[in-house]
């Protein structure tokens, strides 16, 4: 009787689904008829604004741009937030001393001077990087940005018990013993008691690094970097209404239902290099129905999305149907991915590991992440693409977008043998069960791996939980968890932004583990620690394709797809592009409106 | 003047559509059926008799026998109760003081409905609301007819319950139902009855829910408001005790149909019919110590959809071979008078001599 | 009466306290028996333990839990004040604590998203009384007609097809296909055409929903009433039909569907979760599935508080009006 009931309601749910998919499909026919080549006033066309600025010319001053999210940022709060939407918008509201160029694709990942005037000046051991600060740089009430504003903000990375959540590569570089105590618990009068970082004078700011890091400068591009200043900063509620450095201000915030930025009108065009500021007015408004958002995306009431991760699978069909030249289909910088704990037997030998990467059916594994256009291309190496010294396809060492792409039987066989295990072995996938096409894969895994004799159980795990569940070795031991589904985005583009916690021996934590491979390999670590030390960006690249070939060697991963998405492209956005420094999205700080009433 | 009728019309009297007969209350050639899934119900199949003022009726019969229909016929309640498809078929004729009912406009016999005649039922609990007081709906009974303020009604709810022997009436006329005792209930039952004065009071089973001290009471009380109003009484009952002493004609139905009626002296002491001597011997006599010559109808009621052929109570008769050419079997017996005169009428395939031998010897002894 | 009253309000006082410390312990013992460090999901990407520990202090995780209970208890009466890593902050009674998430004040929160519910669930319960128990009546007056048939087809359907798909249906058909109408919550205060406007698709789809309960619910109660002996007696009074349904019929017809309201508005008042989640509408509902994703303890403690109270009151008031319809029930 139960599982009557059970299976009853599967197939009206099934059924419901099928028909609403359908009804969006015909139902959302009054945006205007557009084909994927598009046209000059309406949508520019099919991947128009990837890697390339689209309609420049058509932006035009003022109007409402308005975002539509199904997710509100982690936290609004310069300090804390890490979602990669939440940095890039981010800049509408708070400056930086240096940032990403508002350029598209790869040229956006160089470096810009934003409230500095230049890019820093370092010396030649690498240690100190000194800048100076631009003149008419102003906070919303008008007043000037100090160093010590910059350097106020900086330190609050130091708060992670009261302002947790952020990136915290800065707090490591200039203090890796922890030896500050953050703004909140600083004894010093003016609360400006981190040594490493000296303000002879307003304008002037001063980073002295204990040790060298050819991504200093890439840290301070960060939105953690961003100026506070002090008889502002609410601390933890901070996010609630952070103090504009940028165009636009807060103007109210209902955290998951809406926010509205207004104009700044303290800021000045001509202190900032960086920033259009097109728009009068940003507006986010939050859906709990992803399907709503899209369809309302189409309609045209909204210009974009805000989470930037892809079109949901109903909306996705029905605007590469009907609405392709309002689509661009971009990389996105995660790699998504299989990785094996060595703690877990038999992974800790790399011939076991090398069974599952060749057993794998690499094109199913492609489709159960929505196929080469909306999953991306086969995953061949562990660098993303947008990342220096990155190879793409072009380094294949397990030959998985060539001659294995669709699992090799014969191949995984014979490492099963040379690990011990020719009969194969029982295992167990670890996959986040919010994350419908992780399962998918997952799925997929299981599948072909049992076809060489591996025999894995999916265990789907409470994706909330991500960071107490596989983010502590000792319960993956516990679990049996060999194989764990999962996927990861640069913090900025470089090995070290990218690898560093996935791959350092260091980063393996007992809770909040992101090294879930347990990889200790010295000379991985050395190659970071030379890294740091490299200034030259080629002798970089070449650091950094060590270290993914050293990374793929080892058999710890078997990446899927260096992922692509399909994003909606409103069509009243102008001068809209695409960058790899925020991972394939959209840069919002250069948006304008065709239309701007 | 047509042929003269055998279905239990009185002999020389009109039928058919004939004009409107003398006496109060006449009820001709009634049939109420009842479509069902399993087919058609035919709980009164052809019943006739009169009633004058003043005068009372006892129907007699099991659970079934098509008594209750009978009564809920006279009053439309068949039809006004009936919502979707399946809705009673009901035919014949019912006269009430020169009224024909089943082919009056519905809205006029509504009229007529707690006026012109009245109900008491069986379970004074469940047939008075829950929600409302006796007070209000003695109240609402009286303005249905009569157009008078709340006030006046009251007065007069507090009169008619004063009048059926409720102690303290003013006070008890708040009371819900359920703060009264089964006896007061019907009591209550009755003044609600009672309160338009109606020409015609239809008591089904009044006391069968009450015990048996409370019974006499009741039926006392129903015998005074008779004589008090001068109203024609039908009382239905499964129990030919209650009817004894109070009604004047009884009528004795089986299967839906009248088998035996004439004068309550008459059916009681010289019944002409197996079924009423299977009814008097299953009655309990308070009089008599030998409760275990006490002889019930053995067998069931007859099914309503197929009524067995010919005599509907052949299957349980106890003579049922007597007759020749298997008749109980073949031929429906029609109501006989018993003798010329004597308005005492039976349907029974045995001869009168027949019945006669084996009421005096082999029935009325053991009673 | 009184004691009675005062009886339920301590009952009530006691199941409160035990929700509250149900919640709780769901929240840190369920974890903790599956291996999992809460703290961890609130630290950033490389957090040092540390930060971790520091986390687990500044949240209160680390004390007992019957310490936290006594302390969100106090908050709500004396208010709170939190202190760790140098940020004090007051909060005044009645204090909710804040947001483990967005780090805001959890009070404000629950009013704010208040009359959304509200709105929805008694807009809602208004049509689906009406329609509901008219197209209940209707059926059972006309049973077995064809009448009959579709309206219970359509109830059978409105019972069966999940608010999801409705939900899309409706935002299908009337929102994004002919363009009528939009599911936006409009504050009562910015115009009541523009308020009424935006929460008719809710409205209608959650109402279709309990309509079709209702409908069945009332056709067979009706039904079962009609056959009742004391409607015959009314007929036999001489009463018009319609006074006998009216007065007699629907009155006892009111005491199951009255029970039904009571349960049912107190759950929705908690949040009418999947109608407010397919029609983005930001009310209680919406705010603690988002606080179930994101383990916002507060958030959820709040709105679970917010549904009890009402589901207590409803009940209350359910077995008030109860007494005071059906003069058999005694308050004692």
């Amino acid at each position: 009787m139960t599982t009557q009931r059970t299976s009853g309601r599967r197939k009206q749910a099934a059924a419901a689904a099928a028909v609403v998919a359908a009804l969006l499909t015909t139902a959302a026919c009054g945006g205007g008829g557009n084909d994927d080549k598009g046209s000059k006033a309406g949508a520019p066309g099919y991947d128009a604004a990837n890697n390339k600025v689209a309609q420049a010319s058509l932006a035009k001053k003022g109007g409402t741009l308005k975002f539509a999210g199904a997710q509100d940022a982690d936290s609004w709060d310069t300090t804390r937030g890490y979602y990669g939407f939440m940095w890039n918008f981010s800049r509408y509201y708070s400056r930086q001393l240096v940032t990403s160029k508002t350029a598209p694709g790869q040229d956006g990942t160089t470096l810009t001077p934003d409230l500095a005037g230049g890019l820093a000046k370092i010396s030649d051991d690498g240690k100190t990087y000194t800048y100076t600060l631009r003149d008419g740089i102003t906070w919303e009430d008008g007043k000037p940005i100090t160093s010590k504003d910059v350097k106020y903000g900086i330190e609050r990375v130091w708060a992670q018990d009261v302002l947790s959540g952020g990136p915290v590569y800065l707090k490591d570089v200039l203090d890796p013993k922890g030896e500050y105590a953050g703004p909140y618990k600083d004894k010093s009068a003016d609360k400006l008691g981190l040594k490493a970082i000296q303000t002879p004078d307003d304008k002037t700011i001063v980073f002295k690094l204990p040790t060298a890091n050819s991504d200093f400068e890439e840290m301070l591009a960060l939105t953690s970097a961003s100026p506070v200043r002090q008889d502002k900063d609410t601390k933890s509620k901070y996010g609630l209404k952070p103090f504009s450095s940028g165009p636009y201000k807060f103007d109210s915030y209902n955290p998951g239902k809406d926010l509205t930025l207004v104009r700044n009108t303290e800021w000045k065009q001509a202190s900032d290099p960086v920033r259009k500021a097109y728009p009068d007015k940003i507006t986010v408004k939050f859906f709990s129905n992803a399907n709503d958002m899209d369809a309302r995306l189409i309609a045209g009431d909204y210009d974009l999305d805000l989470n930037q991760t892809g079109m949901s699978p109903q909306g996705r069909t029905t605007a590469l149907k009907k609405y392709k030249a309002n689509l661009d289909n971009p990389v996105s910088g995660y790699i998504r991915y299989a990785v094996f704990p060595q703690s877990v037997k038999p992974f800790d030998n790399i011939e076991c590991r090398k069974a599952v990467i060749y057993g794998a059916d690499h094109v199913s594994l492609q489709n159960a992440r929505g196929g080469p256009v909306a999953g991306g291309d086969i995953g061949t190496n562990m660098l993303p693409p947008a990342v220096p010294g990155a190879e793409g396809q072009k380094y294949d060492p397990y030959e998985l977008a060539g001659a294995n792409k669709n699992g090799n039987a014969a191949k995984a066989k014979e490492a099963l043998k040379a690990c011990g295990q020719p009969n194969g072995f029982k295992t167990t996938i670890a996959v986040r069960n919010n994350k419908p096409s992780e399962v998918a894969t997952a799925q997929s895994l299981q599948a072909s791996l049992k076809k060489v004799g591996i025999t894995a159980d999916i265990d789907q795990y409470d994706g909330s939980q991500t960071a107490g569940i596989i983010g502590s070795p000792s319960n993956v031991k516990k679990k049996n968890y060999g194989i764990i589904v999962m996927g990861w985005g640069p913090d900025f583009p470089s090995v070290q932004g990218y690898g560093l916690p996935l791959w350092n021996s260091k980063y393996i934590l007992q809770s909040g583990n992101n090294n879930y491979a347990l990889i200790k390999d010295k000379s991985i670590d050395g190659l970071f620690d030379k890294y740091t030390t490299t200034l030259d960006d080629s002798g970089k690249t070449d650091i950094a394709k060590q270290i993914n070939r050293k990374v793929m060697e080892g058999g710890y991963y078997l990446p899927f797809v260096f992922e692509k998405f399909i994003n909606w492209r409103g069509s009243n956005l102008a001068n809209v592009y695409t960058t790899d420094a925020y991972s394939g999205m959209y840069d919002f700080v250069n948006l304008g409106l065709k239309n701007a009433k | 003047m047509t042929e003269l009728s055998k279905t239990g019309a009185a002999v020389g009297e009109p039928t058919g559509t004939s004009p409107a007969p003398t006496s109060f209350l006449e009820v001709r050639d009634l049939r109420v059926h009842f479509p069902t899934d399993d087919g058609l119900v035919k709980s009164v199949d052809g019943l006739s008799f009169q009633l004058e003022k003043g005068q009372t009726l006892g129907i007699v019969g099991e659970s079934g026998s098509g008594k209750s229909v009978t009564s809920l016929g006279i009053m439309g309640l068949h039809t006004a109760g009936q919502y979707g498809k399946r809705k009673a078929r009901i035919s014949g004729e019912i006269w009430l003081d020169g009224t024909e009912l089943l082919t009056a406009d519905p809205d006029h016999v509504r009229k007529l409905r707690g006026r012109n005649m009245a109900m008491i039922f069986q379970d004074p609990l469940s047939a008075l609301h829950p929600y409302y007081t006796i007070g209000q709906q003695i109240v609402e009974a009286y303005r249905v007819h009569h157009d008078v303020d709340k006030k006046t009604a009251r007065r007069r709810a507090v009169e008619m319950l004063d009048r059926v022997g409720i102690p303290q009436p003013d006070k008890r006329v708040d009371s819900y139902p359920h703060e009264f005792s089964g006896g007061m209930r019907q009591r209550a039952m009755i003044a609600m009855s009672l309160v338009n004065n109606p020409e015609l009071l239809i008591a089904d089973e009044p006391t069968t829910a009450l015990d048996v001290t409370v019974q006499a009471q009741i039926l006392d009380l129903i015998r005074d408001l008779q004589k008090e109003f001068g109203s024609a009484v039908v009382i239905i009952t499964h129990d030919l005790g209650v009817v004894a002493e109070l009604a004047d004609n009884i009528l004795v139905m089986y299967g839906g149909r009248c088998i035996e009626r004439g004068p309550a002296e008459k059916v009681f002491y010289e019944p002409r019919h197996p079924y009423t001597w299977g009814l008097l011997g299953s009655m309990p006599r308070l009089d008599r110590e030998q409760q275990d010559r006490l002889i019930p109808v053995k067998g069931s009621p007859p099914s309503l959809i197929n009524v067995p052929s010919g005599c509907a109570f052949h299957p349980r008769c106890p003579y049922a071979d007597l007759p020749k050419d298997n008749a109980t079997r073949t031929v429906r017996p029609e109501l006989e008078l018993t003798e010329a005169g004597s308005r005492h009428w039976a349907a029974c395939h045995l001869t009168t001599e027949q019945r006669e031998r084996i009421w005096t010897e082999e029935i009325a002894p053991k009673l | 009466m009184l004691a009675y009253l005062i009886r339920r309000l301590f009952a009530a006082v006691v199941m409160l306290v035990v929700i509250v410390m149900v919640v709780f312990g769901i929240f840190f013992l369920v974890p903790k028996w599956a291996g999992v460090d809460i703290a961890t999901s609130f630290v950033g990407k490389q957090a040092d333990p540390a930060a971790v520990e520091a986390v687990r202090q500044k949240l209160g995780l680390a004390e007992p839990i019957y310490v936290q209970v006594w302390e969100f208890f106090k908050g709500i009466f004396v208010g709170r004040t939190y202190a760790g890593g140098g940020d004090v902050t007051q909060c005044a009674a009645p204090c909710f604590g804040y947001s483990f998430r967005s780090e805001q004040a959890i009070w404000p929160v629950l009013t704010d998203r208040f009359p959304v519910t509200l709105s929805l669930a008694l807009g809602a319960a208004v049509l689906w009384l009406l329609f509901g128990v008219a197209a209940g009546v209707l059926s059972a007056l006309k049973r077995g007609t064809l009448w009959d048939r579709g309206a219970m087809l359509v109830a059978l359907a409105g019972v069966s097809l999940p608010i999801y798909f409705t939900g899309l249906l409706s935002l299908a058909v009337f929102s994004y296909g002919l363009g009528w109408l939009d599911a936006e919550y409009v504050p009562f205060s910015d115009g009541i055409g523009t308020w009424f406007g935006g929460m008719i698709l809710p409205w209608v789809t959650l109402a279709f929903l309990y309509a079709a309960m209702y409908a069945r619910i009332t056709r067979a109660t009706m039904m079962e009433i009609l056959g009742e002996d004391y409607i015959r007696t009314a007929r036999a009074k001489g009463l018009r039909e319609g006074v006998v349904i009216r007065k007699h019929a629907m009155r006892s017809t009111m005491t199951p569907l009255l029970t039904m309201l009571g349960m049912d508005l107190g759950a929705l008042i908690g949040g009418a979760i999947l109608t407010e989640t397919t029609f983005s509408l930001p009310g209680l509902g919406q705010a603690v599935l988002n606080a179930i994703k994101n383990q916002d303890l507060p958030i959820i403690l709040g709105v679970t508080l917010i549904t009890s109270v009402a589901v207590l009151i409803a009940n209350l008031v359910v077995d008030v009006l109860y007494a005071v319809i059906d003069p058999r029930v005694r308050l004692t």
